[in-house]
């Protein structure tokens, strides 16, 4: 994380130095986009707090925890295909859902598939590949996602040969 | 700035909670506690990346111009319009409904159907201001384990997918 904000900090400096305007410009840019996601932001919060709260913990744990193991990624999997989530919001969730003990391999599956996956947007893909095109697409989405979360499973020890 | 219709019922559904939780303190509503204290050290979390990361992205968009990268497109242009195809994915924001419509107006401009393909699959695998987010949350090595299987797959599916469909003569719709 304070890498992050180092990285910041020098672009923004060298962008200062090269450009004043262009910088107040993008410093703009940063402060409407902040402000206009943030309703939808504290709603996820919102939505997130209530969940997590009311949600039994065992269920979670269960279907998406530590020991879901192909369950837990078959179920994120599903999730992430059926779901429509900009990664603004997608991302701190998933972050927060680390810190409940969702696996790795878990969160990628879950991921990957909200990115590359599109249930809702199929209709508007098959406005532009046609039907076989945009079906083929989505599957071999699919299995791209569950390869990416068998080997972040192996990377982080999730799962042992 | 305009308000939208659906950010007010957002903010006043969040309001609500605040006010469901304050009730909750007042009266010793235990399951209403737990779920302010939730949020609150949620957001304070986030709030220490949010700022960042959309001031890393509000400088990217300054300083690179999509037209620029259009530019560079161009007809046959083999192996650069692939690295070209996968920087404009990166660049794209938005999701996929974004990337349709260009992926669309590639082929027009006579892309190659592989071209197209991966760029499609890398405005879902690599946009830039994602992955930046992607990292902050998830940490680098997530995000470079991601990138490094899915990249690849990515590549390799759309080669195979742009030769067959290429050779069928397939067309994509207006």
């Amino acid at each position: 994380m304070i890498a992050l904000w180092a990285l910041a900090a020098v672009c923004l400096a060298l962008s200062l130095l090269a450009d004043r305007g262009r910088t107040s410009a993008a410093l703009k840019l940063a402060a409407v986009r902040l402000a206009k996601i943030l309703p939808a932001f504290l709603l996820m919060l919102v939505l997130f707090a209530v969940g997590i709260t009311l949600v039994p913990q065992e269920a979670v744990r269960r279907l998406l925890g530590q020991d879901s193991g192909a369950l837990g990624v078959a179920v994120a999997a599903a999730l992430g295909s059926v779901t429509l989530m900009p990664g603004f919001i997608a991302f701190p969730l998933c972050g927060a859902l680390l810190k409940e003990g969702v696996p790795y391999m878990v969160l990628a599956a879950f991921t990957t598939t909200l990115m590359m996956v599109g249930v809702l947007t199929y209709p508007l893909e098959r406005q532009y590949f046609g039907r076989n095109v945009a079906l083929i697409r989505n599957a071999v989405s699919l299995l791209i996602a569950l390869v990416v979360a068998v080997v972040v499973g192996v990377v982080f020890g999730e799962i042992r040969p | 700035m305009r308000v939208r219709p659906g950010q007010i019922v957002q903010l006043s559904l969040a309001a609500a909670f605040g006010v469901f939780v304050a009730g909750s303190f007042a009266g010793g509503f235990g399951a209403g506690r737990e779920m302010g204290r939730t949020f609150a050290s949620t957001l304070l979390e986030m709030l220490k990346l949010l700022p960042c990361a959309f001031l890393l992205i509000a400088l990217f968009d300054v300083w690179v111009k999509r037209e620029a990268v259009e530019r560079h497109f161009g007809k046959g242009s083999g192996i650069r319009g692939y690295l070209w195809g996968i920087l404009l994915a990166g660049m794209t924001v938005g999701g996929m409904y974004v990337a349709f419509p260009v992926a669309c107006s590639l082929f027009r401009k006579g892309a190659r159907l592989s071209v197209i393909f991966a760029y499609v699959g890398f405005a879902g695998v690599c946009r830039i201001p994602m992955t930046l987010f992607e990292a902050s949350f998830m940490g680098g090595r997530f995000t470079a384990v991601r990138l490094a299987v899915s990249a690849p797959l990515v590549i390799l599916a759309s080669h195979v997918m742009g030769r067959i469909l290429e050779r069928r003569g397939y067309s994509m719709a207006e």
